[in-house]
């Protein structure tokens, strides 16, 4: 298929994936930004302000950028993983595509690109509502944005292999459920790793999470954990992994072909 | 004996499910361009697998298939570029409207939206659709539905269209009108690939027919060559169909 054309089948399914997004935002978009305003409200608020000041900045400004990461990352998720699943399993209409000339790379890119998209979406929404409850500084822009793409598209590959594999809605809701949201959770949303034991300190950095997080927070603060450069390695990493994992099942048909 | 102009030559095809299933033994099938070619079968005879391997949709376990040439697994993209494809359940997303539904598979073609745009209203008017681009895809009636998997499969002006089942629970009247939208899409040198279980259907629009029966290719020939197998002496099965019901009996049936 010759490059143009690739690059049209590749907007078609970008293009049904954001007109999807936007016709059921309810579904899309606003669960993120009403539980991110909870958040916002119960830790940076309320117990926010009785904890005072974390690695030097008030507590609201610490967990802003972990909870605007956390949207990005369920959502990127779920969103390639759903739609794919659905269109595998129920309408069946992944067809469409894979009787088309569309390579294998550019089916995997259209899905994607459409997480990445409702990813920073919501990421720019929580944003946006987050500054409700504090104006938070933001260091280096271009960091905060190269961390809110890379994520995005991490996650969404994630969710990719999760929606080829899933032969079930459980199977669907599993990983975000029992992987995603603890690793997440125990990625430093909410604390510094210097807050925590020894041991623990030394666990979390096996969560891939926890470098993500923190090289975003630190676009926003100007300070992390861990090394901004060892932050975008582990990133660049997961990313090449998930991609070359995604290109191998679709090019072999697992889980589409019968 | 294959031509160059062969629509399609499938050979020693086989197929065998992980659960074990054999879903194709060894089939081979020639079809001729510009036909109208019938492949009949009783539920479960293989008739889906074929058409699923040769769009992609079903990973064989041996033989080869060409389209128009092409081996389908040197040059899949290529090969599938000339194949439309009508599939047995209605599969396009239920939230779009026919325009789009239209449009969306040009794109996954490369058709760009300005050429595609045209080219959806003119199959929609043609299909007696133009009217019911207000309404979302579930909302149509199955005949429509049936009408709007057609449209899909010719948007991208293939030369090899494969339409499986593609009348199932439609109306008679809708159904003689598809048989004349078929009809006339041979006329312009479309080549045709027919699965159905109304017999009468391939006997009307058919010049070659093929029936498969467990994996197997029992018979295939022409109409003609078809319907001389017809045992008369034989006794009529049920309610006592045309010859090709009687045909297809007498080969597919377990006695």
């Amino acid at each position: 298929m010759p490059i143009e054309k690739q690059f049209i089948s590749f907007y078609t399914i970008l293009r049904k994936g954001v007109v999807r997004i936007l016709r059921i935002w309810p579904q899309t978009l606003l669960p993120s930004v009403v539980t991110s305003v909870l958040y916002f409200a119960v830790f940076g608020s309320i117990l926010g302000s009785r904890i005072g000041e974390l690695n030097g900045v008030p507590y609201i400004l610490f967990v802003v950028p972990g909870l605007v990461m956390l949207a990005v990352i369920t959502n990127s998720y779920m969103d390639v993983a759903t739609t794919f699943f659905v269109s595998k399993f129920f309408s069946r209409n992944i067809d469409e595509i894979l009787v088309s000339p569309t390579p294998p790379s550019v089916i995997i890119a259209g899905f994607i690109a459409s997480g990445v998209v409702r990813g920073m979406l919501v990421g720019a929404l929580v944003m946006l509502v987050s500054l409700f409850f504090a104006l938070p500084s933001v260091a280096h822009p271009l960091v905060v944005l190269l961390f809110l793409l890379l994520s995005s598209l991490v996650f969404a590959l994630g969710g990719l292999i999760n929606g080829i594999y899933a032969k079930s809605f459980d199977g669907v809701s599993i990983v975000p459920t029992f992987v995603l949201t603890p690793l997440v959770y125990l990625g430093g949303v909410f604390y510094s790793i210097h807050s925590l034991p020894p041991v623990w300190q030394t666990v979390s950095l096996f969560n891939p999470v926890f470098y993500i997080i923190n090289g975003f927070r630190y676009g926003f603060l100007g300070t992390s954990d861990v090394p901004l450069l060892t932050c975008f390695l582990v990133l660049l990493a997961l990313m090449l992994v998930l991609l070359g994992v995604n290109v191998y099942f679709l090019k072999k048909g697992l889980g589409l072909k019968q | 004996m294959q031509k160059a102009t062969d629509a399609l030559v499938v050979t020693d095809l086989m197929k065998r499910y992980a659960g074990g299933t054999e879903a194709l033994k060894g089939v081979s099938l020639t079809i001729p361009t510009g036909e109208l070619f019938a492949l009949l079968g009783p539920n479960g005879a293989g008739k889906t697998t074929l058409i699923g391997i040769i769009t992609g949709l079903v990973t064989k376990t041996g033989g080869t298939a060409e389209v128009f040439g092409i081996n389908i697994d040197r040059e899949p993209e290529r090969a599938r570029a000339l194949i439309g494809l009508c599939g047995q359940e209605i599969n396009f997303d239920p939230w779009m409207k026919p325009l789009d539904v239209l449009v969306n598979q040009a794109g996954y073609y490369g058709i760009p939206r300005s050429v595609a745009l045209p080219r959806a209203k003119r199959l929609l008017e043609d299909l007696g659709l133009a009217d019911k681009n207000d309404q979302i895809g579930w909302k149509l009636s199955g005949g429509m539905k049936r009408r709007l998997m057609i449209a899909r499969a010719l948007i991208h002006e293939p030369k090899f269209l494969i339409l499986d089942e593609p009348t199932a629970g439609v109306d008679v009247e809708l159904r003689r009108s598809m048989w004349d939208y078929l009809t006339s899409l041979t006329k312009e040198g479309i080549t045709i690939l027919l699965t159905t279980h109304y017999l009468e259907e391939a006997e009307r629009l058919a010049k070659h027919v093929a029936i498969i029966n467990k994996g197997e290719i029992v018979a295939q020939g022409t109409m003609e060559e078809i319907l001389a197998l017809h045992d008369k002496t034989a006794p009529v099965s049920g309610y006592g169909g045309g010859r090709l019901e009687e045909v297809f009996v007498q080969l597919t049936s377990d006695a």
